[in-house]
């Protein structure tokens, strides 16, 4: 067997931890610290084995205060090293916002280029599994409303990897997202197409670069983390049953927003569906369909997005699943969209 | 017999096993649909699940000397502290289950059980719930009523910001305020030793000019004595009290957690400890009637029977509902 070209089927969080273990190895400065990260291994798995191979030193489970260890991770930063922090779920980032947003993403600015905050901080997102309104939220546009930091979402396993390692190369903060959807733990339903061949040697994803994971001619469908899956989905069944050919891109960079990949493909296609599981108001999908508007592209029928509407995310599957966006909704709002003029 | 001025007992013993019949209730229906393969998604109870069997004494001891008035505020791991609080126990099982006669119409599922006729709300922000609780405490001393609240947290919540400032806040306000740390060892896989600078977080109370009683052996009785203390005092407008209770978690942190970071036998020595059996054998020696312990026994399993019964019966919420309450209406003035 020709080792250099057998196909590694892996998960994201397999992909994720094999990209921390190899920064580690090639950087002393690398080190992994949050919660349930060392003997656990992460609770959505992204730090297996980090702590046997690397010891305690470079790999410490916290206290539960994020706000002492967050803030930590800055100063770490600035003063030469690479602390990758994991806090479990976006939902809990409300209690130590301030290290974020205030500390992290200013500190490059306020030292005027003096002292960059290389850090990368590991958070899961999303719904869909029961676990109710402040364990399923996505919080992009949060995210992505605060200058100062750049932040990223792999749609699968071959992105998260190559992501990884650009995020933890970058001089500047970065929220790495992960979608529970999609992270292959034993304990959550896996959508397969997050499961991918994941190259051995090193290589980055460029933070910043949108992907065309589908070309097509007749309608841009756009998403994110899990929903660019729900396009995937979309779009065959359009080429399928309706002979419509779908271009999807997979944003992948929630901030800086790839706004160029976007155009270029609704510049062809003249028709534009968004799709995120965050809530719906001065959201991501609004963001983009704004600058397609500001653009000045003209389009064939108006621009839809679908995200979760402007309610906290219910417990209830019987609600849930009702308000949550997916394959479905994507395709009833792509076929009203072909069959719409503006 | 039983022994005169000592009903407090029965009361405690029959709600810690409506609280144990709850969980054992819990586990089964958790994994219909969720097995052979394990899938948090699937199954009449998806998400998240935070069983506190062994913890039990921490909640009635407590909730013993609590009126309906008075405010408890409880965490991720809740199902001991509602019961002890006397939650509707029909419309939280249903509410577990994600039903329409849920106590928020399946909104809100087993972290966020709120049930406001008898003042009781819990969040899944670890140390969270402390805020809410000093509120409701200062809102009846404020309007002048002996109300009191009381805040549980994990022993895991006390390295947690919020914890440190409502502490002090509590002390400066003199707010009737009880925080009942139930120091079960862990937070998630992350031991208390090995993240917490202190052995015992009753000494930090110190640090807030409050008494802080540390109470061992996760035993009812004192528990009840202790907390007795504590809510006397803020009853009678004298301040808050810290109760740190060594108690201890007979499962895993979530239903399906595999617990690989437990010490070889630890859940065996732990589960030989079951403060259920042990404040059985108790009373017993202490001339209680085991027919009337067996009565506990068979009042609080009937209550759990119908409740899952009320709650497999209630429909599923209509989709509509999933947009009301997100704002209260004003009301009529
Ligand atoms: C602010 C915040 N950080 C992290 C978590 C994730 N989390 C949920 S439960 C838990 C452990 C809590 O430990 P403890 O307070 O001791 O309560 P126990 O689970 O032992 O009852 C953690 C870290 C959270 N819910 N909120
Ligand atoms: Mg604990």
């Amino acid at each position: 067997m020709n080792t250099a070209t057998a196909i590694r089927k892996q998960t994201i969080a397999k992909a994720m931890s094999e990209a921390l273990a190899s920064e580690m190895e090639r950087d002393a400065n690398v080190i992994v610290l949050g919660e349930d990260i060392g003997k656990l291994g992460g609770v959505f798995g992204n730090t297996g084995g980090l702590l046997e191979k690397f010891g305690a030193n470079r790999v410490f489970d916290t206290p539960i205060s994020e706000t002492g260890f967050i803030g930590a991770a800055v100063g770490m930063a600035g003063a030469g090293m690479r602390p990758v922090v994991e806090l479990m779920f976006v939902d809990f980032f409300g209690v130590c916002m301030d290290a974020i947003y205030n500390l992290a993403a200013k500190q490059a600015y306020f030292s005027g280029g003096q002292v960059s905050c290389p850090m990368v901080l590991m958070t899961s997102v999303g719904g869909g599994y029961g676990d109710a309104g402040q364990h399923s939220q996505c919080l992009y546009a949060t995210f992505g409303h605060l200058p100062g930091m750049k932040v990223v979402i792999p749609s699968n396993a071959h992105d998260a990897k190559g992501l990884m390692l650009a995020a933890i190369r970058d001089e500047n903060p970065v929220v790495f997202m992960f979608h529970k959807a999609l992270q292959g733990m034993g304990w959550l339903g896996t959508v397969a197409g997050s499961i991918t061949d994941v190259p051995e040697g090193d290589y980055e994803v460029p933070i910043g670069k949108a992907g065309v994971v589908r070309e097509g001619t007749d309608i841009t469908l756009v998403g994110l983390g899990v929903t660019v899956h729900h396009c995937l989905a979309a779009a065959d069944a359009l080429s399928r049953e309706d002979g419509v050919e779908a271009e999807v891109i997979d944003i992948r960079t929630i901030a800086p927003l790839d706004r160029e990949t976007i155009l270029a493909s609704v510049r062809k296609t003249g028709r534009v569906v968004v799709v995120d599981d965050d809530y719906l108001s001065c959201g991501l999908a609004g963001e983009v369909i704004t600058s397609i508007a500001e653009a000045g592209i003209p389009l064939a029928s108006p621009p839809q997005r679908i995200s979760h509407p402007d309610i906290p995310i219910p417990f209830s599957p019987a609600l849930e699943h009702a308000v949550l966006p997916n394959a479905e909704m994507t395709l009833a709002a792509a076929r009203q969209s072909i069959g719409e003029r503006a | 017999m039983t022994i005169s001025n000592q009903s407090h007992r029965l009361w405690m013993y029959e709600n810690m096993v409506k609280s144990r019949a709850f969980e054992d209730a819990i586990k089964p229906a958790y994994f219909e649909g969720k097995t052979p393969r394990f899938n948090m998604a699937n199954g009449p109870i998806p998400g998240e699940m935070h069983l506190s069997d062994g913890q039990e004494p921490c909640a009635v001891g407590v909730c013993a000397h609590l009126h309906e008035g008075d405010t408890v505020t409880a965490t991720h791991r809740p199902h001991h502290a509602a019961i002890a609080k006397g939650v509707d126990l029909d419309r939280m099982a249903a509410e577990i289950f994600g039903r329409e006669a849920g106590l928020s119409g399946g909104r809100g599922g087993h972290m966020h059980l709120f049930d406001a006729s008898v003042n009781f709300a819990c969040s899944g922000i670890i140390a969270q719930g402390m805020g809410p609780a000093l509120g409701a405490a200062m809102a009846a001393k404020l309007r002048g009523s002996d109300n009191v609240a009381v805040a549980y947290i994990g022993e895991g919540a006390a390295n947690q910001g919020a914890f440190h400032e409502v502490m002090n806040l509590a002390s400066v306000w003199r707010a009737p305020l009880i925080v009942v740390i139930e120091d079960n060892g862990y937070g998630v896989s992350v031991s208390k030793a090995s993240c917490t600078a202190v052995a015992r977080n009753a000494d930090r109370a110190a640090a807030y000019a409050m008494p802080g009683i540390h109470v061992a052996g996760n035993d009812p009785d004192a528990i009840y004595e202790a907390a007795g203390e504590a809510i006397a005092r803020a009853r009678r407008g004298e301040g808050p009290s810290l109760i740190e209770i060594e108690t201890s978690r007979l499962e895993g942190h979530f239903m399906g957690d595999q617990e690989g970071y437990r010490p070889e036998g630890e859940k065996d020595r732990l589960k030989a400890i079951d403060p259920i059996p042990r404040y059985r054998e108790r009373l017993l020696a202490d001339g209680f009637d085991t027919a009337e312990l067996d009565a506990c026994e068979k009042r609080a399993q009937q209550a759990v029977d119908a409740a899952f019964v009320f709650a497999r019966g209630s429909a599923l919420p209509d989709q509509a509902s999933a947009f009301t309450s997100v704002f209260t209406e004003r009301s009529a003035a």
